[in-house]
C-alpha cells in the first residue's frame, strides 16, 4: 500500500517528540492509524489520529473531531464494560485529535472476506478438477456462515449496550486469532487478514451514537448489509444467518429485523427516483 | 458506429449524437451534437411534471432535427436509437419514449433504454479518462457513492431522505432566489459572499447522508433574517455583531452539505482502496464541491476528475454514449420491452461491456 499519507501530515502532541517508535500501519476513512504502545512499552496499542481535514471549514472541522474523538471514546468505554467485543482506550487527546487504543492481532473481515473469495474463485475455475477442491469449499463456507453470525450477536450484544455503531463496514470488524484457532500462532506483528474462525472484534466507534432506537439499530444493519452487497457481493447470501443471529441475540432484536425491511423499502424507493 | 441519445428525466430536454469507432477498434468517441433546453419554473416555485412533459413534447422536434443538420448525417446513418428509461419523473419520462419509439419506428432502428445514472457515469469517465473512479453521483434527484465491481455499478452509500440537489434547489426557493439557469447555481454564486459559518445539524451514517433535516434548520435560520423582520430582531454573528445575510446562509448551506458529501465519498474510497474520484451529476458542476473533493483526494494520493456543464447538468450524449455501449456489448430490446419507469436503480444494470 503506498504510504504518500505520511510525508503530508505531522504527527500531534505529544507523539511527534515521542521516544516510542511510531510504525504507520494504514490510511483509513478518516484517520492515520499507528502501531506504538502505551502506558508501558510492552502494552501495544493503536494510535487513531484525526488529522484537520483541510477541505472542511476550520470551525466545523474542529468541531466533529473532538467529537468524534470523544465519542468513540465514551463508547469504546461504555462497550467495553458491557461485554461487547471492542479494543480497550488507553489514552485520549481530544484536543490534538487522537486515541490510543488496544492493539488488535490479526486483520480487517474485509481481508478475509477478500481472501476467500478469491479462493473460492481458484477452486471453480482453476482447479475444478482437484477431488478435494469441493469439500474444502464447502468447509469453508460453512466457517463463513458461522462467522456471519458471531457478527450477528456481536452487534447484538452492541445495540443491547445502548449503542448504535453508525458505520458498520467489513473494515471496521477485526477478526482477532483466539488461541485455539489456526492463526493464533502467527507473527505478533504483521497486519495479516484474518481467519474465518478468528474472534469478532469491533472497531472504528468515531461515528457511534447512544441509542435504543429501532430505527438507528435497523440503519446500522441495513449500512452493514449495503457494505456486504457493495464488496462481498458473495458473501451476501449468509446475510441471512447473521439476521437470524442477532434477532436471537436479545430481547426486542426481532423487532429491529422487522423494521430493517421498512429501511430498505424506503432507500429503494428514494434511491430510484430520477 | 452512429447513436442519437434522448434524455428527458426532469426539467431538461436533451438530444445528442455520438461517433464510436466500430466494436473491433478502440480509438476516440466524437460527439456530433448536444443539444440543450430547459424548462424553468419562475422564482419559488419548482417545475410538476405536466407542464415539464409538455415543455419536452413541444421542443423535441426541433431539437432532433436541429442536431441532425449539426451532425451532418442522415437517419439510415444511425445504428441506434437511445433514450432515458429511468430514473425520472413519469410524465416527462413518457414524452420523450414515445418520441424515441416513434422515430425508430419511423427510421427502422433498434431502439435502446438507457439508465440515467449509467448514463451520467460513462460519459463522465469518457470525458476525463478515468479509469475505475469511485463516483459521486449528486443531482436533484439523486445522491449515491458509486463503485464498479464484477460487472455492475455497486451504490455504497447514498442519501437516506431526499437529494442533495433538492435540498439545495428547495433552499433557493426559500429564499426566492430565480431558477434560471438552475437554482443550485445562483446559490453557488451567493456563497461566494458569504463570510460566516453557521451551526447546522451535520448527519452522515457510514456512507450514507440524510439532508432533510438540514433543510428544516437552514430555513428555519432563513426566517430568522427576513427582511419583514426590524433590523435590531435579526440574526446576528454572536462575535462581530454583523447582521447574517441571505449569502451567509448559502455559504453556510454549501460548507456543511459538501464536508458530507466528501466525507461519504472518502469512505467509500478508503473502503475499496481507490484515489481516484469522479463527480457527476447537475451538483457536480459547483466548483467548490470541486475544489473540496480535490483537496480530499489530494490527501489520499490521488486527485478529483469531473467535468463541465455540457455534461454534468442532465444531457442527451450521455444516453446516447452509454446506449451505443451496450448496444455494442449485444444488448437489444425489443419494441414491447421499451417502457420507461421512474424507479430504475444504478445496480439493477448489468455492465456487459466493462471487464
Ligand atoms: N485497535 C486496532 N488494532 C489493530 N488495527 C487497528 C485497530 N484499529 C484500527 N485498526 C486498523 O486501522 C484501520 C483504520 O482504523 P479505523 O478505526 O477504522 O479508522 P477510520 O475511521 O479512519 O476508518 C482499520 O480498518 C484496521 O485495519
Ligand atoms: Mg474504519
Amino acid at each position: 500500500m503506498s504510504q504518500a499519507w505520511l510525508v503530508l501530515h505531522t504527527l500531534p502532541a505529544p507523539f511527534f517528540t515521542s521516544s516510542t517508535p511510531l510504525m504507520p500501519i494504514t490510511q483509513g476513512a478518516e484517520a492515520l492509524l499507528f502501531k506504538t504502545s502505551l502506558i508501558t512499552t510492552d502494552t501495544p496499542a493503536a494510535l487513531k489520529y484525526r488529522p484537520p481535514k483541510p477541505y472542511r471549514h476550520p470551525i466545523l472541522d474542529k468541531k466533529l473531531t473532538k467529537q468524534r474523538i470523544l465519542a468513540e471514546a465514551r463508547v469504546l468505554v461504555k462497550c467495553a464494560r458491557e461485554g461487547v467485543p471492542v479494543p480497550r482506550v488507553l489514552a485520549v487527546g481530544w484536543e490534538e485529535g487522537w486515541v490510543g487504543v488496544e492493539w488488535i492481532r490479526g486483520g480487517t473481515l474485509r481481508g478475509a472476506l477478500n481472501e476467500w473469495e478469491s479462493k473460492r474463485m481458484g477452486t471453480y475455475i482453476g482447479k475444478s478438477a482437484h477431488e478435494d477442491g469441493g469439500e474444502e469449499a464447502e468447509e469453508a463456507e460453512e466457517a463463513v456462515k458461522d462467522l456471519m453470525s458471531r457478527i450477528g450477536i456481536a452487534v447484538g450484544r452492541l445495540h443491547q449496550a445502548g449503542v448504535v455503531h453508525g458505520d458498520l463496514t467489513t473494515s471496521n470488524i477485526m477478526l482477532r486469532p483466539t488461541t485455539q484457532s489456526p492463526s493464533g500462532e502467527s507473527q505478533e506483528h504483521e497486519q495479516s487478514n484474518g481467519s474465518l474462525k478468528d474472534e469478532v472484534v469491533l472497531i472504528d466507534f468515531g461515528l457511534a451514537a447512544q441509542s435504543v432506537q429501532d430505527e438507528d439499530r435497523a440503519v446500522d444493519l441495513y449500512v452493514l448489509e449495503r457494505a456486504f452487497g457493495a464488496t462481498h457481493p458473495k458473501a451476501e447470501p449468509f446475510f441471512g444467518d447473521l439476521l437470524r443471529a442477532y434477532g436471537d441475540s436479545f430481547k426486542g432484536a426481532k423487532v429491529v429485523v422487522k423494521r430493517l425491511e421498512e429501511v430498505r423499502l424506503r432507500g429503494r424507493k428514494k434511491s430510484m427516483i430520477g | 458506429m452512429l447513436a442519437l441519445g434522448l434524455e428527458g428525466s426532469a426539467n431538461k430536454l436533451g438530444i445528442g449524437i455520438i461517433h464510436h469507432p466500430p466494436s473491433s477498434k478502440t480509438g476516440p468517441v466524437n460527439i456530433l451534437a448536444n443539444l440543450r433546453h430547459t424548462f424553468v419554473s419562475p422564482p419559488g416555485e419548482g417545475f410538476l411534471p405536466k407542464d415539464t412533459a409538455k415543455h419536452h413534447r413541444s421542443w423535441i422536434v426541433r431539437l432532433v432535427k436541429q442536431a441532425m443538420r449539426q451532425a451532418g448525417i442522415r437517419p439510415e446513418d444511425l445504428d441506434c436509437i437511445c433514450y432515458t428509461k429511468g430514473p425520472g419523473m413519469g410524465a416527462p419520462l413518457q414524452s420523450v419514449a414515445i418520441a424515441a419509439r416513434t422515430l425508430a419506428l419511423l427510421w427502422e432502428k433498434e431502439l435502446i433504454g438507457v439508465n440515467h445514472c449509467v448514463g451520467h457515469i460513462e460519459m463522465g469517465r469518457s470525458i476525463t479518462g478515468a479509469e475505475n473512479p469511485v463516483v459521486l453521483y449528486v443531482s436533484g434527484g439523486n445522491t449515491q457513492v458509486i463503485a464498479y465491481s464484477s460487472n455492475r455499478y455497486r451504490i455504497f452509500g447514498e442519501a437516506l431522505d431526499i437529494a442533495v440537489g433538492n435540498c439545495l434547489d428547495r433552499f433557493a426557493r426559500t429564499l426566492n432566489i430565480s431558477n434560471d439557469p438552475a437554482p443550485g447555481y445562483n446559490i453557488e454564486q451567493l456563497a461566494k459572499k458569504g463570510k460566516h459559518l453557521l451551526d447546522l445539524p451535520y448527519a452522515v451514517k457510514g456512507m450514507d447522508a440524510s439532508f432533510s433535516g438540514i433543510l428544516a434548520s437552514v430555513d428555519i435560520l432563513a426566517a430568522q433574517i427576513s427582511e419583514e423582520l426590524p433590523e435590531g430582531k435579526r440574526l446576528r454573528e454572536p462575535e462581530s455583531g454583523e447582521v447574517i445575510t441571505p449569502a451567509d446562509l448559502c455559504f453556510t448551506l454549501q460548507e456543511t452539505v459538501f464536508a458530507m458529501l466528501v466525507e461519504i465519498t472518502e469512505r467509500a474510497m478508503a473502503h475499496v482502496g481507490s484515489s481516484q474520484v469522479l463527480i457527476v451529476g447537475g451538483v457536480g458542476c459547483n466548483e467548490r464541491l470541486q475544489e473540496m473533493m480535490g483537496m480530499m483526494a489530494r490527501d489520499r494520493g490521488g486527485s478529483v476528475y469531473a467535468t463541465d456543464e455540457r455534461f454534468c447538468i442532465d444531457n442527451g450524449i450521455m444516453i446516447a454514449h452509454a446506449g451505443l455501449l451496450a448496444y455494442k456489448s449485444g444488448v437489444r430490446m425489443n419494441f414491447e420491452e421499451s417502457t420507461c419507469t421512474q424507479r430504475f436503480r444504478t445496480d439493477a444494470v448489468y455492465v456487459g461491456w466493462r471487464e
